[in-house]
């Protein structure tokens, strides 16, 4: 019934459709989209208007929240090229990088169980970083070669690195407390 | 039809017609209410000039009369059972949840969901006592504004969950008000704040209530308010210290098993100890119980702040977990407001100032903030025009979830997610044949189910057969600009769509709030349907102006099948609202409505590409 809601999230915020993207234009066009269609616009509207503000502000929300985070924004590239990223079923990965998640585990369970905030920030700040190497080939794999399956395989990589620093973001919490 | 002036899209067809809204702080122990009057936000006084209602009910009668606020106050140790204060910390709390029940006075009776009190009036739940406070204040504004009430903002604690947030609404239901909105408290001081002050930047709002404490970090830019992370303690305020000084009082005088008058006593003393140290470094703290026996200490500042240590250290948490969740550090804050007049004590001001670095800023009335930025939110979204225009963009506090195996629970949608969210999730049955399934959803942030709080068990029923593992459960978790959760469920494969709505089982069925309204109504002789009819009246209207505005404004959206449908519609709504057949007016709106879903689409549509262009050419 609606043709918004097949709109890309890209072309809902009038952005090119690519992996490089500017965080502020894209916050910019959130907000300006989103106080359009926000319900406290509608908040003495009749109930057909408040029901579609509702769905309208809900779908923006959803996709600014999947552009704006550079795995997710990923993700959602290749949905739209029609590849699947596999992140549940293929687990294979090259055993360098195994062993490295393997270390980072372990470190991060040590400084867990010693309450240390201070060397959990700093296995954040490494993760951090590895992040940001495997954002920047991601970029060249999703914008220049386009090499979807090998996006693909630093998706399932990124995926693993933001599992360990959601991990990170308990024990600080733990620590914290 | 006739022509009729073009108004601006979203706005009222009478631009120039002042719509009365109001802004409610239903607070733990003060409540207030504000409103917009030529363009300035102010709190409305009593007969006597008082501003701040205190947030007590006194059930005076078997008949269920009750006194609100300073009258009720003053009976609270003469009549400690029938006086309820500080409700606010029972709204949507079962018994076990509330910690101190022991401590307080009242009959408490266990009851799903919620906890409810045994007064002479019969048993009252939270949600009917605050419905009292809310009828109060609800006079008063009627009594100062000319024409009716469009609605009201009523504000919550942002930490406040799904349950409480329910029950306030519930609450402002049956004192037959219209809620505009649930605003969070600091963001509605942050609305007042910033929008005097013409702030821009990171700011960090520290509200500590009479009951609850909340903090919110936002950004403030081009009128946007955006809160970027909100973190809290429900169960947590000024009553907390007051109840330590009551404690080390006891202590001091060599105490113990007072009758719940003689406690209540104590409690005031305690009180206004703790109100006096803000201004000076010693007071007394004098009672004379109804044995005779006379309390008189002396209690020191430095005294006062080392038996209330931990419970400031206690704010710092949240403190640093929205920090955290917010992605930003003491150092790109620029500023701190302060908001609840707890956060008048010295050792709170000193401790923000410690952990900033910067002097809190205090500028506004900690009283009365909140209820005037929900007042001034509360005029906006009745539609009156004015001169700043902005937009708030507010999160959930706390995860929902369900639970899994085990007793688990899975996150669908994490805190600090902008409302409104929705987020789907696909089930499958773990049995051939299968043709139910439970469905349990919670509210936090832990892993095991037992410190989750239940929001609503819920059983899907009418599954197709089908063998295990093949029925595809879609279940829609969708949270509301008011942070109210709606959950919907869909079995996907079958083509056969079973879909349900859930109301959480705490929440008020439509014949609860009915039953309760006429209980509370017969002894005024008020006529509900007469009520019921008017404001249908008053819905109907509201809509025909609305869509000729829009049909005026963006009328080319529409096929001329499209028109035809809508006015055949609007004269139909037009008819019966001229009529009193409260379910034909309804049932017209609702057509109405119906018929001009896709248009309002389309209009929305056309007012994003729009925003769209006008930014682009803002940015050149």
């Amino acid at each position: 019934m609606n043709p918004d809601f097949q709109q890309s999230h890209f072309a809902l915020f009038g952005l090119p459709e690519r992996f490089a993207l500017d965080g502020a234009a894209l916050d910019a066009a959130w907000r300006a989209v989103a106080a359009e269609v926000h319900p406290d616009r509608y908040a003495h509207a009749g109930d057909a208007e408040k029901r579609v503000a509702l769905m309208m502000a809900t779908r923006v929300n959803e996709a600014y929240r999947t552009l704006k985070s550079p795995l997710s924004r990923a993700r959602y590239l290749l949905a739209l090229a029609g590849t699947d990223t596999q992140e549940d079923t293929n687990t294979a990965m090259p055993a360098d990088f195994l062993m490295q998640q393997m270390e980072w585990r372990e470190a991060i369970e040590e400084a867990t169980r010693a309450r240390e905030a201070a060397r959990l920030e700093r296995l954040a700040a490494e993760l951090g970083a590895e992040a940001r190497t495997l954002e920047g080939q991601l970029g060249d794999a999703l914008d220049t070669a386009r090499d979807l399956p090998h996006a693909a395989a630093l998706v399932r990589k990124l995926r693993f690195l933001e599992k360990l620093g959601q991990e990170i973001d308990d024990a600080l919490e733990l620590a914290l407390s | 039809m006739a022509l009729l002036q073009i108004a601006e899209p979203g706005l009222s067809a009478a631009p120039h017609q002042h719509r009365n809204a109001i802004g409610i702080d239903l607070g733990t122990t003060n409540s207030l209410v504000a409103t917009v009057r030529s363009g300035a936000a102010i709190v409305l006084p009593d007969l006597d000039g008082n501003c701040l209602l205190p947030s007590v009910v006194r059930y005076r009668d078997e008949a269920g009369q009750t006194v609100v606020g300073h009258a009720a106050l003053a009976a609270i140790s003469r009549d400690p059972i029938n006086t309820i204060a500080s409700v606010k910390r029972l709204m949507g709390r079962g018994l076990k949840d509330i910690d101190e029940a022991n401590a307080l006075p009242y009959r408490f009776i266990d009851a799903p969901g919620m906890a409810q009190l045994q007064t002479r009036a019969g048993v009252k739940s939270p949600v009917e006592v605050s419905a009292e406070i809310l009828r109060v204040l609800k006079a008063r504004a009627e009594a100062s504004l000319t024409g009716d009430l469009l609605g009201a903002v009523i504000t919550v604690p942002a930490y406040f969950d799904d349950a409480q947030r329910q029950a306030t609404k519930d609450a402002a239901q049956l004192a037959g008000l219209n809620v505009l909105r649930l605003l969070n408290e600091p963001t509605a001081a942050a609305i007042a704040y910033g929008l005097d002050n013409a702030a821009e930047g990171i700011y960090v709002v520290y509200d500590l209530g009479g009951g609850t404490f909340d903090v919110s970090v936002l950004r403030l830019a081009k009128g946007v308010f955006e809160v970027l992370a909100t973190s809290g303690d429900s169960a947590l305020g000024g009553d907390d210290f007051d109840h330590r000084v009551y404690c080390w009082a006891l202590e001091e005088a060599g105490l113990s098993g007072l009758s719940p008058s003689d406690a209540r006593l104590l409690h005031g003393a305690s009180r206004q100890a703790k109100e006096a140290l803000s201004e000076h470094m010693q007071t007394r703290l004098a009672a004379e119980l109804s044995d005779g026996l006379l309390v008189d200490l002396a209690l020191e500042r430095d005294t006062f702040r080392d038996i209330t240590r931990n419970l400031v250290q206690k704010t710092l948490l949240p403190v640093k977990k929205a920090l955290r969740d917010a992605g930003i550090g003491v150092s790109d804050v620029k500023g701190v407001v302060m908001v609840g007049g707890a956060t008048r004590m010295p050792q709170i001001q000193q401790a923000v100032a410690e952990l900033f670095g910067q002097a809190p800023l205090n500028n506004l009335d900690p009283d009365k903030v909140v209820a005037l930025g929900a007042a001034i939110q509360a005029n906006l979204l009745a539609g009156n025009k004015q001169d700043d225009e902005w937009l708030l963009l507010d999160v959930i506090p706390l995860s929902l979830g369900i639970e899994t195996m085990g007793g688990l629970t899975e996150k669908i949608i994490p805190r600090n997610s902008t409302i409104p969210v929705a987020r789907a999730q696909e089930f499958t049955t773990f049995k051939d044949g299968q043709t139910a399934m439970s469905i349990h959803v919670l509210q936090g942030e832990r892993e095991l189910v037992s410190d989750c709080r239940s929001l609503a068990r819920f059983t899907l029923r009418g599954i197709p057969p089908m063998v295990a593992g093949a029925a595809r459960i879609r279940i829609t978790f969708q949270v509301d600009a008011d942070g109210l959760l709606s959950v919907s469920a869909r079995e996907q494969t079958s083509g056969v769509a079973a879909s349900i709505e859930v109301k959480p089982s705490y929440g008020l069925s439509d014949d609860d709030i009915s039953r309760m309204l006429s209980d509370s109504l017969s002894h005024v002789h008020d006529d509900i349907e007469a009520r019921k009819r008017r404001e249908a009246q008053v819905n109907a209207q509201s809509l025909i102006e609305a869509t000729r505005s829009a049909m005026d404004a963006d009328g080319d959206l529409l096929s001329a099948d499209e028109r035809t449908g809508i006015d055949a519609a609007l004269a139909a709504c037009a008819q019966t609202a001229a009529g009193d057949n409260t379910r034909d007016i309804n049932e017209a709106v609702s057509r109405l409505n119906q018929v001009t879903e896709a248009f309002a689409a389309r209009r929305m549509d056309r007012n994003i590409q729009r925003a769209l262009k006008g930014q682009k050419i803002g940015e050149l």
